[in-house]
């Protein structure tokens, strides 16, 4: 029944989904300050599917990683105390850009040799929905992005992608990369014990640098702002008004 | 001095909308040449259409069996065989472009910027982070090619005055097998205007309660003319599709009406529909967040409005 080795799942540290962000003054940025740091919910949302593949006896490790400073040892601790084996924090003060992130998995996935590598279809911060892509091209294997379901069968993976169209069903062979979508499965919630037991699970760190990954950088933030805000609009009474309203600007 | 490739998005009949409006945001900064590339496994009508776009120079067919579907993974080394002529290569910001250009620019060994919203210059953007909520401007290097997917609400398509050359073309690019299409589901009910190009859009939320109530929407939409849309709550709840759904994790619309009906207004929808022209707010909660973005709000029960508004726009 098993038919995949390892899975590698990737967990991005991320300002928490429910944070309202805010703006640093001088535009050079978002304020991290004390804010509640918490897993990109995308890329929960594999982990919790990696999980659900190894309880159903398909797969028979699964490995969380991430990649940044110490502080992201909590959602890697987190990721454990999920039901992951074992976790590898790549550590570096530098804030990589997509495309040295999925050199890194890449250099990992030489390492660990897994079949298939999941993460979220995009993080909640930058938006970019790049890395699972690019990591696939690199290791010129198949992706399956933005899945909302995903089934084994001999090698090879079905899965169904949310696409502006409609679902989009693709077999895949393995080894591939897997985006998830929000509609894949509901995360678990963690309970003590199994905090408690993530302690006592392998955390690795390996050093950025021992990977022999670059860090080059392409893009450079100039400012950031906060968006154009619309002018405040007017209550109308009932529909007679409404109506009238949306004549008056030629809409109906 | 920047020659932008764009890479056609259609469905094999017809040329999505998305197209002519990454070349809107090319015509921006003033390219020197915009050429469109149409994969497709018979692309003779696409590219035609192509051809109509004002600010075309040449229309690149490339006609193969394996381009019937559009899978990234046997796109993007196509991509990388025309990549040497230009400066620019862009994709629409929907789930086609955002599948395929990552996996383009890894190829060429490059960055990828993602949903542009304004270009300032040829190689400095504006794009949307942390789901909308701040917009941040970013200077590219000049000495790479700019791979980039464009955010269609942001562009209006460009005309269809362009007469461009059409010129045929086969490659050499070994095309993996490692990928393979099974088949597209999509709402087969909704035969309505599409949701993401459509010029009045009408959504419903949870508060409709049932997908037999959603009917309404359906009605009020047909009387407009319009598209139907539907919040993530009203997805998940099962009433309608998850193509209808729009919002940040679903389609970002821009048209010149958007009616929300019984929708609270969560930040993630109100990330979809911030570029709309008008929009109007019908909730019985009068503390609903949408009511501050609304151009008009209305607070009153959705069953007794919308039958009245579908009768009055009738008449």
């Amino acid at each position: 029944m098993t038919e995949i080795n390892k899975i590698l799942v990737c967990l991005k540290r991320v300002v928490d989904y429910n944070v309202r962000v805010r703006i640093k003054p001088d535009g050079s940025g978002i304020s991290l300050d004390g804010v509640k740091m918490s897993i990109n919910p995308f890329d929960e949302i594999a982990l919790e599917e990696a999980l659900r593949i190894k309880e159903r006896n398909e797969a028979k490790e699964i490995i969380v990683v991430s990649i940044g400073t110490q502080e992201n040892q909590q959602q890697l601790r987190s990721g454990l105390a999920m039901g992951a084996d074992r976790a590898i924090l790549v550590e570096t003060t530098e804030k990589l850009e997509p495309l040295a992130i999925a050199k890194t998995l890449m250099a990992l996935v030489n390492r660990e040799v897994p079949q298939l590598v999941m993460m979220g279809k995009q993080s909640i911060d930058d938006d970019n929905n790049q890395t699972g892509q690019m990591l696939a091209a690199l290791w010129d294997r198949p992706q399956a992005t933005f899945a909302s379901k995903l089934t084994f069968k001999s090698g090879t993976a079905v899965a169904t992608r949310e696409v502006d169209a409609g679902l989009e069903v693709i077999s895949i062979d393995l080894p591939a990369v897997v985006t998830s979508d929000l509609r894949l499965n509901e995360p678990r919630y963690v309970k003590l014990p199994e905090i408690m037991k993530a302690k006592k699970k392998l955390l690795e760190t390996i050093p950025l640098i021992k990977l022999g990954i670059e860090s080059t950088t392409q893009f450079r933030s100039l400012s950031t702002e906060p968006p154009p805000q619309r002018p405040k609009g007017v209550m109308v009474s009932d529909v007679p008004e409404l109506v009238q309203s949306l004549r008056d600007r030629g809409l109906v | 001095m920047s020659r932008v490739l764009v890479i056609a998005e259609h469905n094999q009949d017809s040329l999505n909308s998305s197209t002519a409006k990454c070349v809107t945001c090319a015509r921006s900064f003033e390219a020197e040449t915009i050429d469109i590339v149409v994969f497709a496994k018979e692309g003779d009508q696409i590219a035609a259409q192509a051809a109509t776009l004002e600010g075309v120079t040449t229309v690149i067919r490339i006609d193969h069996p394996a381009n019937e579907f559009m899978l990234a993974a046997t796109l993007a080394p196509q991509v990388i065989e025309l990549a040497a002529d230009y400066t620019h290569i862009f994709g629409p910001s929907g789930t086609f472009g955002k599948d395929l250009m990552p996996r383009v620019a890894a190829l060429l060994g490059v960055g990828q910027l993602s949903d542009i919203m304004d270009a300032e210059t040829a190689f400095r953007f504006k794009r949307p982070i942390y789901a909308g909520n701040a917009i941040t401007t970013v200077e590219t290097s000049e000495d790479h090619v700019v791979i980039a997917t464009v955010r269609t609400a942001s562009y209006a398509a460009s005309e269809q005055t362009g007469q461009a050359v059409v010129e045929t073309r086969s490659l050499s690019a070994d095309l993996p097998k490692h990928t393979r299409f099974i088949e597209l589901r999509g709402d087969a009910e909704n035969k309505r205007p599409d949701l993401q190009t459509a010029a009045r859009v009408v959504s419903g939320g949870r508060a409709l309660g049932s997908k037999e109530n959603f009917k309404l929407i359906y009605q009020l939409a047909d009387v407009l003319g319009a598209g139907v849309g539907a919040s993530r709550a009203a997805v998940d709840s099962g009433y309608v599709g998850n193509d209808l759904q729009v919002g940040q994790t679903g389609k970002i619309i821009s048209p010149d009406l958007y009616i929300a009906v019984g929708i609270s207004g969560a930040i993630q929808h109100l990330t979809g529909i911030k570029d709309a022209g008008t929009i109007v707010a019908i909730n019985k909660d009068e503390k609903a967040p949408l009511f501050e973005i609304a151009d008009f709000g209305l607070t009153a029960d959705l069953f007794d409005v919308v039958p009245e508004l579908i009768k009055v726009l009738r008449e």
